[in-house]
């Protein structure tokens, strides 16, 4: 049940129900089109983060089941890469289709397992998903027009490594360009997420793909080490944080596998004295609370211009108070559990620190259950640049909120950070736009709106949030290479 | 009595400007009596200071003016042949394949002067999404380049490395052939002459063994161009790239020699793909009239 706000009109639960899902006791891994039991045996849980409670057990991956996915794929791949684009383009379609129909019972289950508000799994995630496999099926048969003078051919087979903020809309983003182009794939989703990514398969299955096309093996980072390091995987896409990154590029760079790393964020939010506040505040929430800010490219750090700092963080305070925290499967839920417990004490060593800085700390007035993971909206004022909670990925919902009074001291802040994945611009004038979006550093930015995504779209980062995109005719580079 | 000929003092060329190394060595190219500077770890930090510095007014010219200021390079090439064609002699070239050597040199700047205004339309995009907003997609430079130039090639393998980078709107800091840089300082003089900013284009003469373990580890370098096939070489850069994530790009000699060392791609690579996105407004939108 969400829980209950003195300051608002009271909402009755409007609980999603999971009567209708279908989930199984136990996942095995997902080889060669077959349902495969671990060599070792082994399983681990996966719980709901919002109550604490087993929902299934999942096979561990080992390095001997990673090599039978890779030989898999590997044999699947002459069949696939030389299937005419128009048919593989068809199976893509197929499959877009399939998760359009199950949206309800992918949304509920990615919520389940990963504590996001029903809302967001079921208006973002999921039609998303479903829209990156139809937006990449049609490309299947036309990569002769998306690079010019140049002559395409697939890599091979892609090894992909997802995060857990966004377990089946990553797992789209990864498979779509890869299948279109005719790569063959083992995918291994993250250990606290991997249910909507073990359905997938199931559809995948459904929608009768050759055996071995789609590999999805679980397990921890051993398990993505497994893959990373396997001689016969011709291409890694990594995604999550900037950290694991670097190993990644390390451990490869004794290969020739093709390499794209979408990795931490520390976006910057600024607005303007001559923005539209009350709009700029609901992207501010929406900036650093949609997933409980568990996004790589939330908008962490807020740059309020001095002259309407006090008015900005005012609305703000008024707004985070008026959000429900609670139940993820309450439709009026705006933010939900935290993914887990150890990036639970993430966030809190981050509040500690934030405090023990002298910063000045705003929480929400609610209350949060006592059972599963919390953390309520939090903001801090009088941030410096200097700040642990400016510098570090938190990956939470906490803002660092620091003040301008020009365009050229805001645009300096909001570059000198070692990341680069996106930024955001609150201002009614459009030459001032044009200005800022230019200058600033970072792979997305959004003007007078933040945190969109789209098919079509581009996205990925500059400097060390990673490199190459994903999405839009440039995330097609990712899975070909030229022979020219 | 004879006339003593005024022989040149080969410099390096760091912010407009040619100093000597910093570190006061030289060496001996094989074969050439020249002495050349072999610039040091700080020759390179210099460099970098005065690249960053100059980089966001050389990306913010228009693209017309990076494109003339890539022809006038040619235009005073063509003014210098005979310099050139004796310096390439001096190191080891037949008259014929000097003079070849920069023909092809000139006519790629011309290649490059033409593309300044027109990858970004070729490779731009505006995306269509299914949510009311205007969304596309450009081409940035990528910032501070650093690049070593194909050891085989005196002046068309440096020339196009930097035509490559500068094309896109970067500043870079160019390592010249170790055996021939003779041409490189050369081609410092002209590029000092054509308009182009001090410190977009920085050249250095010495050894790469000695510079790119540096010049790979530099936390302020965004990309890194190495032309060669050493495999051990390029190995050690991936890793060492990965501190600060610096772009890596290696390209085969004869890639960057042959004809295929046109291609507009050259420029795309050292370039990010930046996505904007902003609201349509549809309120009391009724449709078009006509």
């Amino acid at each position: 049940m969400a829980v209950k706000n003195k300051n608002v009109f009271d909402f009755s639960p409007a609980l999603e129900s999971a009567g209708h899902i279908q989930l199984k006791d136990q996942y095995e891994l997902f080889i060669n089109g077959k349902w495969t039991k671990p060599k070792s045996g082994k399983y681990f849980k996966t719980i709901n983060p919002s109550n604490e409670k087993v929902i299934a057990q999942v096979a561990e991956a080992s390095k001997t089941d990673v090599d039978a996915a890779v030989s898999a794929a590997e044999k699947a791949f002459n069949g696939w890469s030389s299937l005419s684009g128009k048919e593989r383009g068809k199976y893509l379609f197929r499959l877009a289709r399939l998760i359009q129909e199950k949206a309800r019972e992918l949304s509920v289950i990615e919520t389940l397992d990963g504590g996001k508000p029903i809302r967001e799994s079921r208006d973002i995630d999921i039609p998303l998903a479903a829209a990156h496999f139809f937006y990449h099926a049609g490309w299947a048969d036309k990569l002769e027009y998306a690079f010019p003078n140049r002559k395409t051919e697939p890599l091979g087979v892609a090894g992909q490594i997802i995060p857990w903020n966004f377990p089946l809309l990553m797992a789209a983003w990864k498979l779509a360009p890869a299948l279109a182009c005719g790569n063959t794939v083992v995918l291994k989703p993250a250990e606290t997420t991997p249910l909507t990514a073990l359905k997938l398969a199931e559809i995948i299955e459904e929608a009768e793909f050759p055996p071995g096309v789609v590999n999805i093996v679980t397990g921890a980072g051993a398990t993505g080490a497994a893959i990373v390091n396997h001689p016969k995987v011709n291409k890694i896409a990594f995604t999550g944080s900037t950290e694991v990154g670097k190993i990644i590029q390390r451990a490869t760079a004794n290969t020739d596998k093709k390499l794209t790393l979408e990795l931490g964020g520390k976006a910057a939010n600024i607005i303007f004295e001559d923005a539209a506040i009350n709009q700029a505040v609901e992207g501010i929430i929406n900036g650093i609370y949609f997933n409980q800010g568990h996004v790589c490219c939330a908008g962490s750090r807020l740059f309020v211009q001095e002259s309407v700092h006090d008015e900005v963080i005012q609305k703000l305070k008024a707004r985070i108070e008026n959000l429900v925290v609670g139940d993820p499967m309450d439709k009026n839920t705006d933010i939900g559990a935290i993914n887990s417990k150890s990036q639970l004490e993430t966030i809190n060593k981050y509040l500690k620190i934030g405090k023990e800085e002298g910063l000045e700390m705003f929480q929400s007035s609610c209350s949060v259950p006592s059972k599963g993971f919390w953390c309520k909206p939090t903001i801090f004022t009088g941030a410096a640049q200097s700040s642990r909670i400016v510098q570090d990925e938190i990956f939470g919902p906490v803002l660092a909120v620091q003040t301008f009074r020009t365009i050229g001291e805001v645009i300096q802040k909001a570059n000198n950070t070692p990341y680069g994945l996106s930024a955001g611009v609150w201002t009614d004038k459009g030459s001032k736009i044009f200005n800022l979006t230019q200058q600033l550093r970072a792979g997305v930015i959004w003007a007078n709106t933040f945190n969109k995504f789209d098919p079509t779209s581009p996205f990925g980062g500059y400097k060390e949030s990673g490199f190459g995109r994903e999405g839009g005719v440039h995330g097609l580079e990712s899975y070909l290479k030229f022979n020219d | 009595m004879a006339r003593l000929e005024i022989k040149k003092t080969y410099k390096i060329y760091i912010g407009g400007k040619f100093p000597r190394t910093e570190s006061g060595r030289f060496y001996n190219p094989k074969g050439i009596d020249v002495n050349v500077c072999k610039s040091s770890r700080k020759d390179f930090r210099n460099a970098v200071v005065v690249a960053r510095a100059a980089q966001p007014a050389w990306a913010g010219r228009s693209a017309y003016n990076r494109a003339q200021i890539l022809y006038r390079i040619a235009e005073i090439m063509e003014g210098r042949r005979a310099q050139f064609i004796s310096e390439l002699e001096l190191q080891g070239s037949s008259k014929k394949q000097a003079d070849e050597e920069v023909n092809a040199t000139i006519d790629r700047w011309v290649y490059y002067a033409g593309w300044c205004d027109k990858y970004q339309q070729i490779f731009s995009s505006v995306n269509p999404v299914a949510s009311n907003h205007f969304n596309f997609s450009v081409l940035e430079p990528m910032g501070v380049v650093a690049a070593t130039a194909p050891e085989e090639s005196s002046l068309l393998g440096i020339s196009t490395i930097i035509a490559t980078a500068i094309a896109g709107g970067n500043s870079l800091i160019a390592i010249a052939s170790e055996s021939k840089p003779l041409c490189s300082v050369t081609l410092a003089e002209v590029l000092n002459d054509s308009d182009v900013p001090g410190g977009v284009v920085n050249i250095l003469t010495g050894n790469k063994d000695e510079l790119l373990p540096h010049i790979v580890q530099h936390m302020d370098v965004n990309a890194l161009v190495y032309c060669g096939s050493d495999k051990k070489v390029i190995i050690d850069l991936k890793e060492k790239s990965a501190d600060n994530l610096k772009r890596i790009a290696h390209y085969s000699t004869d890639a960057i020699l042959s004809d295929s060392g046109e291609s507009p791609y050259f420029i795309k690579t050292l370039n990010e793909v930046k996505t904007t996105w902003h609201p349509i407004e549809k309120v009391g939108a009724v449709g078009s009239s006509y």
